[in-house]
């Protein structure tokens, strides 16, 4: 599944979270150099085990470039995480749990295939199957609200697999 | 068994654009196109109607009755200019002439002033080999409402040679989508089932789905985003006020009326990420669960008895159409051809259910018989959904795509006869065909 290339959310930038006190550790790291993903987060991590030393640039931290992360792909007809996105969902969840005060919107898609009512049922399930997962990574229900669109707000417009491949899928919408 | 056939250039005519009956401009209007007619089509002439007031013609009746038996399937019209004679009345009519183009049937009228500048129409059908009057009848109509009166008249004409109902005077509601196709803006529109007279009911920034008539054809259910997620409004077509009569947490969605009008059956999560199936009775909130299984249960259709209802489930992986009893009870598994049986709408008669079947990768819509559970494809589409019966049943308007475009399609449930509209701006979908309006 080449799912994890070049998703890059304009809109909605988590500014405030970066200089929370949340230390997104290895995890992060890793699934960072697994995505891909560039964008506007500072690669550069604080090597763990001397906190003295030289001072180093760390803009955004490594959470806020993980949580550029904010959209989870699905395979057909399916409402599974794969394990790379269960390692994005971790640091979602980790935030959340340390900043009771956000909520965020897991909006549920899905592919032009078929019903569309059905499909709101499957846009559905990917919302509460993402929702699981922060959760079990210490966000509470109260931050989460899954809302399902099915298949009417696509995110590429196209009728073909590698478009349809983008649309099923659940955004991370933060709220404040 | 299809055939080819060539009159879909003698149906189109420039009509007046009428005000809707309360809501709304008329816009997004629909053009219908036959893409595929029955050969054996009854060779038929709709006479242009006399006008005996000063003037022009205040409304071109024949050509929209013309237009209106045309897209039947059943009859043929006969190009006016082809006719070799323009009889008005019956005493006017010169058989041999219409015998010699081959036409069984001839229709005449006029139209006549009356008082406060509403008008008169009277018609008369002939049977052209007998030489004998079938059926004539004489009607006031309100300026306003021409088109109306034309239909009408289109429906008693069909009924009289065909023995069943009529559709022309009925209506359809569909969804159309316009501007950016990315944040487009959604119209639930309502027009004529020839497309004409299209009115908006709500505009909103995000989506509408699903509506559904009432059994009296006064009010349309449907799905609004308009408060960030699904939510399910009724809403009366004559004063445009609307209700909302289910918002609860998480998916509401999917409605649609018993048949006496009294309950929504209708689709809920709850905010559990399980879809199922309720219903509600919507002069008290009653809510009734009927399934509840951990799979997605939704779509559902009322049987004509309001005894059952029939919906999309996918507990075995892949949606398949079951039965519940509208009470509730033990759901029985219906379609088994296929690993894809999605949305019935139940067939007037109550022997079919129009669904969404996949048929080799392609989504077409299939009628299941309902106690064999036999399946017939009857679209050749890759993108077909959301098909919706006439009233008299003999055909099913369903979504489909030129292109990446939506638009909307008609076909005869014998397969026979396939027609298109095309909305003037963006995409329409979910189509919903009205009951028989009672005048």
């Amino acid at each position: 599944m080449n799912w994890k290339l070049l998703v890059m959310l304009g809109a909605m930038v988590v500014a405030g979270c970066s200089g929370q006190s949340g230390t997104a550790t290895g995890d992060g790291a890793d699934s960072m150099s697994g995505s891909g993903v560039d964008g506007s987060g500072v690669q550069t991590w604080p090597d763990d085990g001397g906190a003295s030393g030289s001072a180093i640039p760390i803009g955004n931290d490594a959470e806020a470039v993980v949580m550029n992360e904010r959209v989870i792909y699905f395979a057909f007809d399916s409402s599974e995480v794969d394990d790379a996105s269960v390692e994005i969902l971790k640091q979602h969840g980790r935030y959340l749990a340390e900043n009771p005060g956000e909520s965020v919107r897991l909006e549920g898609h899905a592919d032009e295939r078929g019903s569309r009512e059905y499909n709101i049922g499957l846009g559905e399930r990917r919302a509460v199957s993402v929702k699981s997962i922060l959760m079990v990574h210490g966000a509470a229900e109260s931050q989460l609200v899954p809302v399902s669109f099915g298949e009417e707000r696509p995110a590429d417009l196209g009728g073909d697999e590698a478009a349809w491949q983008l649309n099923r899928r659940v955004e991370l919408v933060y709220e404040r | 068994m299809r055939h080819t056939h060539g009159f879909a250039g003698s149906i189109f005519a420039s009509l007046l654009a009428i005000l809707g009956l309360t809501l709304g401009t008329a816009q997004a209007e629909l053009r219908i196109e036959i893409t595929e007619g029955q050969a054996e089509a009854l060779p038929i002439a709709v006479v242009p109607f006399g006008w005996d007031g000063a003037g022009p013609k205040p409304f071109p009746m024949a050509a929209v009755i013309a237009a209106d038996l045309a897209r039947t399937g059943r009859f043929a019209p006969v190009p006016e200019r082809d006719m070799l004679q323009k009889p008005t009345s019956g005493a006017e009519i010169n058989f041999r002439d219409w015998r010699m183009i081959d036409t069984q049937v001839v229709i005449v009228g006029r139209i006549l002033p009356a008082a406060s500048n509403n008008y008169t129409v009277e018609f008369r059908v002939f049977d052209v080999l007998r030489g004998e009057l079938l059926m004539g009848y004489r009607m006031p109509a309100e300026a306003a409402q021409m088109r109306d009166a034309a239909h009408r008249i289109s429906d008693l004409i069909y009924e009289k040679l065909t023995g069943v109902r009529g559709i022309a005077s009925t209506r359809i509601a569909y969804i159309n989508a316009v501007g950016d196709p990315k944040s487009p803006t959604y119209r639930l529109i309502i027009a004529d089932a020839d497309g004409e007279n299209a009115r908006t009911l709500l505009e909103s920034s995000e989506p509408i789905m699903s509506p559904a008539w009432s059994p009296d054809g006064r009010k349309v259910a449907y799905v609004s985003f308009e408060n960030g997620n699904s939510q399910v409004f009724v809403q009366e077509l004559r004063s445009g006020a609307r209700q909302r009569v289910s918002a609860r947490k998480g998916v509401n969605s999917a409605p649609v009326w018993s048949p006496d009008g009294k309950r929504l059956a209708l689709t809920l999560s709850k905010g559990d990420g399980n879809l199922d199936i309720y219903t509600l009775v919507l002069a008290n909130q009653v809510l009734t669960r009927l399934t509840s299984w951990p799979s997605i249960e939704t779509e559902p259709s009322w049987s004509v008895d309001g005894k059952e209802i029939f919906f999309t489930s996918d507990r075995t992986g892949v949606p398949q159409i079951y039965r519940i009893g509208a009470d509730g009870g033990r759901a029985t598994r219906l379609t088994y051809e296929g690993a894809y049986n999605a949305r019935p709408r139940i067939s007037p008669d109550g022997r079919n259910l129009a669904v969404v079947h996949n048929d080799r990768g392609n989504y077409r819509i299939a009628l299941v018989d309902v106690e064999k559970a036999y399946t017939r494809v009857l679209t050749r589409g890759s993108q077909d959904e959301s098909p919706s019966f006439a009233p008299n049943g003999e055909v099913i308007i369903y979504a489909s795509r030129v292109g990446r475009r939506g638009i909307l399609s008609l076909v005869s449930t014998d397969g026979r006869v396939q027609q298109r509209l095309t909305a003037s701006e963006g995409d329409v979908r979910e189509p919903a065909w009205s009951p028989f309006f009672n005048n």
